[in-house]
């Protein structure tokens, strides 16, 4: 069993993904035993799709699926899906570069159900376009609310009131 | 007219007095403060004391809306419907300072102090508001509710600006409702 306190920034997983995805690992780093790949948009799903059904890996859950925005950096945006094995207790992170023109991802809520949400959070926070989601709609904000509230350049002082005075 | 006037200050105090004693709240719990809320609902801190501690959970029985934890821009038209559905008279507290002034939330999720929705009555800060606090704030609002001077007529006479029509009248909202909600077999017709 993996020893799971005070981990050294040793790669334990990262050999064996490489093995198992070959050149679709972009980049891949560790630190303090936190291990991440970098993938492109295009091989998201056939990528996790190996990763949950690989028997030595065996990443059965998407503990978390976000996004962040790197402006001014480009590319702009990134996709980052938290992957945790219950069984073999590990985690890996696989991150995906986004552009900002016209953002998009495939989705993965076919892989697993728990997507769905997490990625219409990431729409409503980011304005990241998930491919293929069943149902991509706002899931925090209101409908009327107009623009991605997390994003850089969303004014910080800018509210959208939907009774009561605006400012 | 001052056997008129004496009368009349006489019939405002003991409404007064029955109403600040008959406090039947409707708790609008929204975040971290209705634990405090809770707290000071039970025997330790015993609102019960004042006569407002029954919590209605319909706003048509309910004469006083406790606003307890932050609210967002998102359920504001809804705190809003329920203020209307509350028959008159009736008072509003602000428990907690995200009710007050939208408190460290000042982001664009949240209203910046529910008094832009609803007229507040009481304001009771505090992240969260100490028991003791809430209770000197009820005592508060029963001396405002003794000092009040309308007798039996309608209080408030504030004109609140209108709801936006999505949230006021909605056929889409109604038609999906009628067509997609699951329905007993045989429960057609309205039964």
């Amino acid at each position: 069993m993996p020893n799971t306190t005070a981990l050294p920034s040793v790669e334990r997983l990262l050999p064996q993904v490489r093995e198992l995805l070959g050149p679709k690992v972009l980049a891949s780093h560790c630190h303090r035993g936190d291990e991440t790949i970098l993938v492109a948009p295009g091989e998201i799903v056939s990528v996790l799709a190996a990763l949950r059904d690989d028997k030595g890996l065996d990443f059965d859950t998407l503990m978390d699926l976000c996004a962040v925005d790197h402006l001014p950096r480009r590319p702009r945006f990134e996709v980052v899906y938290h992957l945790v094995s219950l069984a073999k207790r590990q985690r890996l992170r696989v991150k995906v570069p986004v552009e900002e023109k016209s953002p998009s991802v495939p989705t993965v809520s076919g892989l697993w159900p728990g997507a769905d949400w997490f990625e219409r959070e990431a729409w409503d926070m980011y304005g990241i376009v998930f491919e293929g989601h069943p149902d991509l709609r706002r899931l925090l904000m209101y409908e009327q609310f107009e623009g991605h509230p997390l994003r850089r350049d969303y004014p910080v002082n800018r509210r959208q009131p939907l009774i009561g005075p605006r400012n | 007219m001052g056997v008129l006037n004496a009368f009349t200050s006489k019939t405002d105090a003991l409404i007064g007095w029955g109403r600040k004693y008959s406090l039947f709240n409707y708790p609008f719990v929204t975040a971290c403060c209705g634990m405090e809320f809770m707290a000071l609902a039970g025997a330790h801190y015993d609102l019960d004391r004042f006569g407002a501690a029954f919590p209605r959970f319909t706003p048509r029985q309910s004469d006083l809306l406790m606003v307890v934890g932050t609210v967002s821009h998102k359920i504001a038209p809804v705190l809003r419907r329920i203020y209307e559905q509350m028959t008159e008279p009736k008072w509003v507290v602000a428990f907690g300072v995200c009710t007050c002034t939208g408190g460290f939330y000042d982001n664009y999720a949240t209203v910046q102090g529910i008094d832009t929705i609803v007229p507040v009555d009481v304001y009771i800060p505090g992240c969260p508001p100490r028991p003791e606090m809430v209770l000197d704030g009820i005592m508060k609002l029963q001396e405002k509710i003794q000092q009040e001077k309308a007798g039996l007529l309608v209080r408030r006479t504030e004109v609140l600006p209108e709801l936006p029509v999505p949230y006021t009248n909605r056929p889409d909202f109604a038609r999906a409702i009628a067509e997609n909600a699951p329905r007993r077999p045989g429960a057609e017709g309205g039964r």
